[in-house]
């Protein structure tokens, strides 16, 4: 069979019949996520036929100065959106932003030295995309919310620690084990099934696009080693720049 | 008379709109046993809390040895001034780990001979060091947890109503433990308590109602 990597307007319009299956459940169901799938599906179209054309672009002129721009969008972008659900944690722009570019910039670099990707925007942009999207939910979903949680589950315990003479650090440890555990290990599981379970996008694009099995998995093996350095990375920057920000200057747990 | 150690200047606590504690001010010597007591939710935790260092007063200023409390060194302080929660939670997975916490800390080795003289005090026997947490009742964590305050001993001694949970055997285990403390090594008491044993061994009683002080009695 020819294997078509081409889709149609055509096709394209007709595949929206599977958002209107969508829509026939919720009104079937009275969800009222009506006029959200409508909402998503209109997004999707517009953000990516815009984020098509500047790839296309990007791609097509090559040039360093711009790569690193779209990589600056692209972690700023993820910054500002584990920022949004921080919930309260003071200076989260500025922690997403560190522990989301250094996680970035160490993954990068390693790949690059190690001749697993090559510095050109198809393979820069793309990789950038996946370590950023993964530390962005990494640190607003999981260590945000884990520490939050943390300190007031424990809160007794770690005033029991600060009234033993504990510095915030100290009566913080087990939490900030906790936390940066919390984060790291959804990326280690994923790991451990791969292959068995889901065929994760990276081989699956490449061998959409006709690339040898054999060689689509070591691009994978590559990804799956990224994230798990990366998840590291972002939890254990973002844990340790928050925690003191459940206490005052007088070493008083806040909570 | 023994030196001031404490004392509080017209002490306020305000949260969230809400007057906890009013007006109180108050005087502590060195090797005084202070009972502090009055109808529940009169602010006599909080009180506590506030010379502990745990909270902050929004009105009025404490003194410990004569320097506010907000100047000091906030870790030095609270390993001088020590405060016992009501009933104390026991961290990690065993009852090393948590005495050990104090040595740890400081970055000093852990004093294991102190832990077990400690824990034979209370009358725990001296294996208990590697027991499991989970395995100790509610009477054994809170004896694990007074040697816990007590591996580095403190010069003031803040007590939450510590023997309020338990049975008649632990209660005095524990308070002829703290009274040993009070008279060989001069170490301050202060404690929430309804029990008339505790009371009769202090030397001074404190009420408070509806956070302010409504009186001072000199008892011992």
């Amino acid at each position: 069979m020819e294997n078509s990597l081409e889709i149609s307007n055509f096709s394209l319009v007709l595949s929206t019949l599977l958002l209107f299956i969508a829509i026939f459940v919720d009104y079937k169901e009275q969800l009222g996520l009506g006029k959200d799938i409508l909402i998503a599906g209109v997004r999707v179209v517009i953000q990516l036929f815009i984020i098509g054309y500047v790839l296309g672009f990007v791609f097509q002129v090559d040039n360093n100065l711009l790569t690193l721009v779209m990589v600056l969008f692209i972690v700023f972008n993820a910054s500002y959106n584990a920022h949004k659900t921080s919930e309260g944690i003071p200076n989260s722009f500025k922690v997403s932003a560190i522990s989301i570019s250094v996680g970035t910039a160490i993954a990068l670099v390693i790949l690059i030295f190690s001749r697993a990707i090559d510095w050109t925007p198809s393979q820069i942009v793309p990789i950038t995309g996946m370590i950023a999207a993964n530390a962005m939910t990494t640190i607003g979903v999981v260590v945000y919310r884990s520490l939050t949680t943390q300190f007031n589950d424990r809160r007794q315990q770690v005033q029991e620690k600060l009234a033993l003479g504990a510095n915030p650090k100290q009566a913080s440890q087990s939490i900030l084990r906790d936390s940066i555990q919390t984060g790291m290990s959804p990326s280690i599981e994923r790991t451990k099934t791969v292959g068995l379970v889901s065929l994760p996008g990276m081989m699956s694009g490449l061998m959409f696009a006709g690339v040898d099995p054999t060689q689509a998995i070591r691009y994978q093996i590559v990804v799956m080693f990224m994230l798990i350095s990366v998840t590291a990375i972002s939890s254990f920057i973002a844990s340790y720049m928050v925690y003191r920000s459940f206490y005052n200057e007088q070493m008083q747990l806040m909570i | 008379m023994s030196k001031e150690i404490f004392r509080l200047e017209d002490i306020g606590f305000k949260v969230n709109n809400q007057q906890i504690l009013e007006n109180i001010s108050l005087t502590v010597h060195k090797g005084d046993i202070v009972t502090v007591t009055g109808p529940s939710g009169g602010g006599k935790s909080t009180l506590l809390k506030l010379m502990g260092s745990l909270i902050s007063p929004t009105s009025g200023k404490i003194y410990y040895k004569e320097k506010e409390v907000s100047t000091y060194e906030p870790t030095e302080y609270r390993k001088q001034v020590s405060y016992f929660f009501q009933n104390a939670v026991l961290f990690d997975q065993t009852v090393r780990q948590n005495l050990s916490f104090p040595a740890d800390i400081r970055e000093e080795n852990f004093d294991e001979v102190r832990a077990k003289e400690g824990l034979e005090t209370v009358q725990l026997p001296s294996t208990y060091l590697d027991k499991p947490v989970k395995d100790l009742s509610g009477g054994e964590k809170q004896r694990v947890a007074l040697i816990r305050n007590l591996m580095y001993p403190p010069e003031v001694l803040l007590m939450d109503e510590v023997t309020s949970s338990l049975d008649k055997e632990n209660r005095e285990i524990i308070l002829s433990f703290i009274r040993r403390l009070n008279e060989e090594e001069q170490v301050t008491i202060l404690w929430i308590t309804h029990n008339q044993e505790e009371i009769n061994a202090s030397n001074e009683i404190i009420t408070l109602v509806d956070g302010k002080m409504e009186g001072v009695t000199h008892g011992k």
